[in-house]
């Protein structure tokens, strides 16, 4: 059997944008950002003594008088209308609690899913006793956020034919940051497998669908063997999503693509090892600058 | 073979703490430390932040030969008792442990005796001070530091490395909390103890400081002084703690530059 060895190196995140050396928007806790009492004071600081003083080490952000710093690294800050990807915690009365690496378990109430029988069934006490026969502790969901309550937990609903519970698939767990907010969060890739690249970093790749299923209310899930081509293009996708985010490349539909793109003359498990990573990341980033114009 | 040569050191460190029972002095009188340090000298400090994955937060540091890791966990929901929860701020949750090869005589438990769970309190005080726990009602913080070599000084390593997590984990502060450790000898304060001086019959006090208000975060002393000499011990500590947080702001600003994405825009 083959050994593959290395030495150890020291990885630099590869980037064809300026470096971003010698910033100065960037502050440490306890740093005075200012000392003006014209500002507002916005996440990630305090006002100590009159000053405007800085809580977290990231980046300063101003907005006409607002200013924030935004930390480099954090938990999953939901606003309405996100689409997020949890798992299932706890079943409890009328209501599911949700992790989505966020500050506090999320809620899916019972009265925001779709149950099996269309949008205007009633839910009775019986339905409550059959939760668990929906979805029970472990099990993976695709959700939207529905509203925010004011200790900062998010309540989900899932009351569309495209969100409801997850089938065979791969889940891929990242910072919330490398995700791009866009119009759709869904994207079929044309390499032959789905994607749903949910805010809070966690990212569901699964096998494009045959066809929607209907009247299923987004409980059905296919046990049906996945083709060995299928599972392999999910693989690949996996590996080229890591090396993108070890090299922070923000992650939309064209950067993937681009990527899954550049990787194709590589084994999908190499894709891993460091330097293909490198030289992976660079193609896209090329590829990117170029499609920019 | 790097094994060989801590152990020598260590073998060194001890035959010199059997040297100074016979009568050496800490401190000699050209004014230099068993380790060839001077009086208010630190040690030498080499950090790195987001030393893993998975974790929200994450920090190795060594001061001297003291090494220490620290992880956070959090925000998250409280696990375990539902009685923890507070509704108006988060929960510290703190463990320190010391690795079973971390001390010349191989420890039997890494955690949960009372020395380990005692510290594990302290921790847990300094970082209530600090962290500005009343943003993230109903939730909980974990802290875990190890100790993997133990030097002297360890309460002040796990205090700083768990700060430099803490900030690794996006986590909101007050300011840094740094922390030292100091003694008291022939007149004189000795700024960051070894081993071979904190076991030598040393007053020590350990301090926690937010260093830009001044403000004390933890305050630990269990040797006898005299009265007469706090003043200077805490000042000592003072300045230690000031030296300790520039070395600290170097490495956080470091890891800044280093990790940011650099934005398109």
């Amino acid at each position: 059997m083959a050994a593959d060895m290395r030495l150890p190196t020291i990885q630099k995140p590869v980037s064809l944008t300026f470096s971003a050396f010698d910033r100065k928007d960037l502050v440490v806790p306890g740093d005075v950002i200012t000392s003006d009492t014209g500002f507002m004071r916005g996440h990630g600081t305090y006002v100590d003594e009159e000053k405007l003083t800085a809580s977290v080490a990231g980046e300063v952000q101003r907005v006409d008088k607002l200013i924030c710093v935004k930390p480099l690294k954090t938990r999953f800050n939901g606003e309405v209308g996100d689409v997020v990807v949890g798992r299932i915690t706890e079943v409890q009365q009328k209501r599911w609690k949700v992790e989505t690496n966020s500050r506090l378990d999320s809620v899916l109430l019972l009265s925001s899913v779709n149950l099996p029988g269309g949008e205007l069934r009633r839910r009775s006490a019986e339905d409550e006793l059959t939760m668990r026969e929906y979805l029970q502790e472990g099990d993976l969901i695709s959700a939207e956020v529905q509203s925010v309550f004011s200790d900062g937990a998010l309540s989900l609903h899932t009351r569309s034919l495209k969100y409801g519970k997850l089938g065979q698939g791969v889940l891929v767990q990242l910072s919330p940051s490398l995700i791009k907010r866009q119009k759709t969060h869904f994207h079929n890739l044309p390499c032959g497998a789905s994607m749903i690249l949910g805010n809070n970093g966690f990212v569901w790749l699964y096998p494009t669908p045959e066809q929607l299923e209907e009247e299923a209310g987004g409980f059905y899930t296919s046990l049906e063997p996945v083709s060995v081509s299928d599972r392999e293009v999910i693989s690949r996708l996996r590996n080229c999503l890591l090396a993108l985010a070890a090299h922070k490349v923000l992650l939309f539909d064209t950067s993937v693509l681009y990527c899954y793109e550049s990787s194709v003359h590589h084994q999908v498990k190499d894709i891993l090892k460091p330097e293909v990573m490198e030289e992976i990341v660079m193609l896209t980033q090329q590829k990117l600058l170029d499609q920019e114009g | 073979m790097g094994n060989v040569v801590q152990r020598q050191t260590r073998g060194a460190l001890r035959f010199q703490l059997f040297r100074k029972m016979a009568g050496l002095e800490l401190l000699s009188d050209q004014g230099y430390r068993l380790d060839g340090r001077k009086a208010t000298e630190l040690r030498k400090f080499q950090a790195r932040m987001g030393v893993f994955a998975q974790a929200d937060g994450s920090a190795y540091l060594e001061q001297g030969n003291t090494k220490a890791l620290a992880v956070v966990y959090g925000p998250h929901e409280v696990r375990g008792a539902r009685s923890r929860i507070r509704h108006d701020r988060a929960v510290i949750n703190c463990q320190y442990s010391m690795a079973t090869f971390s001390t010349a005589e191989r420890k039997r438990r890494p955690h949960g005796d009372r020395k380990s769970t005692e510290m594990s309190l302290h921790l847990k005080q300094t970082f209530e001070a600090a962290v500005m726990t009343q943003l993230y009602p109903r939730s909980q913080i974990d802290i875990y530091v190890k100790i993997l070599q133990s030097d002297g000084g360890n309460y002040s390593v796990c205090v700083n490395a768990a700060t430099l997590a803490v900030i690794d984990a996006g986590i909101p502060m007050r300011d840094y909390v740094c922390a030292c450790t100091v003694g008291f000898v022939d007149e004189t304060p000795l700024a960051d103890l070894c081993y071979a001086e904190e076991g030598g019959g040393v007053s020590s006090l350990a301090l926690a400081l937010l260093p830009r208000g001044g403000q004390i975060a933890l305050l630990q002393m269990d040797a006898r002084l005299h009265q007469d000499h706090l003043e200077a011990l805490i000042e000592a500590a003072m300045t230690a703690c000031k030296g300790v947080s520039k070395v600290l702001d170097q490495v956080v600003r470091q890891h800044l530059q280093e990790a940011s994405v650099p934005s398109a825009e």
